[in-house]
């Protein structure tokens, strides 16, 4: 369990983590998300002590991490897979760890094997693709048999295989009842492994809730329309009462299941369809939605001086154009 | 967290990494191959010093004149051991393990500081003997009042310089940084500090200058220095501490 209450960090003038409050709860595969720069990876350190807050606090198990004994037996976490010597072997990068909080020297041969590094277990690490070093940098963490889990981005550099197998694992120990703590900027990822969501943007929380709860508010269904006829369409189903959107690709959106109900009308004015098709929005549109919101949010309330902030988080809202 | 867990892995932290091997080599064979050479010319020239520089001639000290090149060495030793933290960004790693910072960082020194002391020992008895026995005639004896403090005093000043390498790396974080600052000074800056004579009141209570006069038997003639072999070893000592407290409140106030 992991409990964090108002957690914030300040550089400067500048907010990148703004009152968090939220627990991760074990038992579950919670996912963190948020896009590129949204204060995931500097929430994380603030859990492990390695950045002091601002204010707030944030507790494992009720303890301040650095008042935990041999933490490594309580949290084990992945924060960046080129953090290790690159002169120095895996199985000795795994030894200091497993030395520094009593854990055995039997364990490091144990998840070596866990992450199958054991053929290059001597070889020292700067030969190592981004893939080796992460699943390295996930055997220091299984390290001490943890509760809890933490992994900053743990698909990254991975292959398919690799990333099918940090996805069962993750859904095996939190399986076992642990604490199981994901960050990722891929919507479609977390989808595919999460079970609880916590979304944040531009360091504030968006988003504390299951993975089904987030898709059944989050995502809309809408109905894509293709005419030659785009004009008459438009006028009859302003006439009719019917909001219209223009996607980006020349197709109408139409809020709602009305699908029925536009081809009538169609049909009615002779107009030829060559596409009416109800559609369910992805996840990753739900996300970019969410996070999108954020960034407006953000540019109304800092009112007369909207520079910076806004600008790079352009992208997010770009695909996503609501009149 | 207790302290001896730590120790060992600061232990394998620094026996695990090639650096470690070279740097102590090159110290080794610098400070003696150098004290050999230089004492052996010195043994030729003897002759044709000046009767002030014969009364005055240290063979003890002269012995150990490669460690003005062998300190650069245990310089980049002591800074390698705490900068390859940062510029792998293993630091976030190491302190995730170990998230008491003043256990961490002095276990850290307390493991490098007792290998230099084991190896800076050995390098400064071996080449006082070696020097020794290229100065010939002109030779001291290890039972001559004086030499073993000198001796031993080697092994400790190699010790004192690889510490305040340490934390002066621990509060510039990078290597490029540290060493740019550690080998000039070290080299050239506080050797003219301490020998113009306009700075030589200010420079000789730099660590080195003060430091290395542990390593005198014969006082030269018209020396002024307000201190003794010890006392220059005491104010190295306080410039080594006053690094460490540095690179105390730093590591423990700094995000990682």
């Amino acid at each position: 369990m992991i409990e964090l209450e108002g957690l914030t960090k300040r550089y400067g003038d500048k907010v990148a983590v703004d009152d968090l409050t939220f627990a991760v709860r074990p038992g579950i595969v919670t996912g963190f998300l948020g896009p590129n720069g949204a204060g995931k990876s500097t929430t994380m350190r603030m859990m492990l002590g390695l950045d002091r807050p601002t204010a707030g606090d944030v507790r494992i198990d009720g303890e301040h991490y650095d008042r935990l004994k041999d933490p490594l037996k309580y949290i084990g976490a992945l924060l960046d897979a080129k953090a290790m010597h690159g002169g120095r072997s895996a199985f000795n990068h795994l030894l200091f760890l497993a030395q520094s909080n009593g854990i055995p020297k039997s364990r490091v041969s144990e998840v070596l094997d866990t992450v199958g590094l054991t053929s290059v277990a001597k070889k020292k690490a700067k030969g190592f693709s981004l893939g080796m070093g992460q699943r390295l940098g996930i055997a220091g963490a299984l390290l001490g048999d943890p509760r809890i889990l933490m992994f900053d981005e743990p698909v990254n550099g991975l292959d398919p295989e690799g990333i099918h197998w940090i996805r069962n694992l993750m859904k095996s120990l939190a399986g076992q009842g642990r604490t199981v703590f994901v960050s990722s900027h891929l919507m479609s990822e977390m989808a595919l492994t999460a079970d609880h969501l916590v979304v944040i943007g531009q360091g504030r929380l968006l988003a504390d809730t299951s993975m089904a709860d987030f898709i059944q508010q989050n995502s809309r269904s809408y109905v894509r329309i293709r005419t030659p006829h785009r004009e008459r369409l438009l006028d009859v189903l302003h006439e009719a009462g019917v909001t219209v959107v223009e996607s980006g690709s020349g197709a109408l959106e139409v809020d709602g299941g009305e699908a029925e109900r536009i081809g009538e009308l169609a049909a009615q004015h002779q107009i030829v369809l060559h596409e009416l098709s109800p559609q369910q929005a992805s996840l990753e549109e739900a996300f970019m939605q969410l996070t999108a919101e954020s960034v407006e949010y953000h540019a109304h309330s800092d009112g007369p001086s909207p520079v910076a902030p806004a600008t790079p988080r352009q992208p997010w809202g770009d695909d996503w154009k609501r009149s | 967290m207790a302290a001896t867990q730590v120790v060992r892995s600061e232990w394998t932290k620094i026996r695990s990494v090639a650096s470690t091997v070279w740097t102590l080599s090159l110290a080794v064979v610098v400070t003696i191959g150098l004290g050999m050479l230089i004492s052996a010319l010195s043994a030729n020239d003897f002759k044709n010093m000046s009767r002030n520089d014969q009364l005055s001639f240290d063979p003890t000290y002269i012995s150990f004149a490669g460690m003005s090149l062998g300190q650069l060495a245990m310089i980049v030793f002591g800074v390698l051991v705490v900068s390859n933290e940062y510029s792998t960004g293993m630091i976030r790693t190491s302190l995730a393990a170990v998230p008491q910072r003043g256990t961490f960082l002095f276990s850290k020194i307390a493991v490098a500081s007792g290998l230099v002391l084991v190896v800076g020992l050995v390098t400064s008895f071996v080449t006082f003997f070696l020097g020794q026995a290229m100065l010939g005639s002109h030779k001291a004896s290890i039972g001559d009042s004086g030499v073993l403090r000198a001796v031993i005093g080697g092994g400790l000043y190699m010790t004192l310089i690889a510490l305040f390498s340490m934390g002066v790396a621990t509060m510039l974080r990078s290597p490029m940084l540290s060493l740019g600052i550690l080998m000039p000074f070290f080299f050239l800056i506080s050797n003219i500090l301490g020998n113009v004579s306009a700075t030589k009141k200010i420079g000789r209570f730099l660590p080195d200058q003060a430091g290395s006069k542990i390593m005198q038997v014969v006082t030269p003639i018209d020396d002024d220095t307000p201190y003794g072999p010890w006392g220059g070893l005491g104010i190295m000592a306080l410039w080594v501490l006053a690094a460490i407290v540095g690179a105390y409140v730093l590591l423990k106030r700094r995000d990682a």
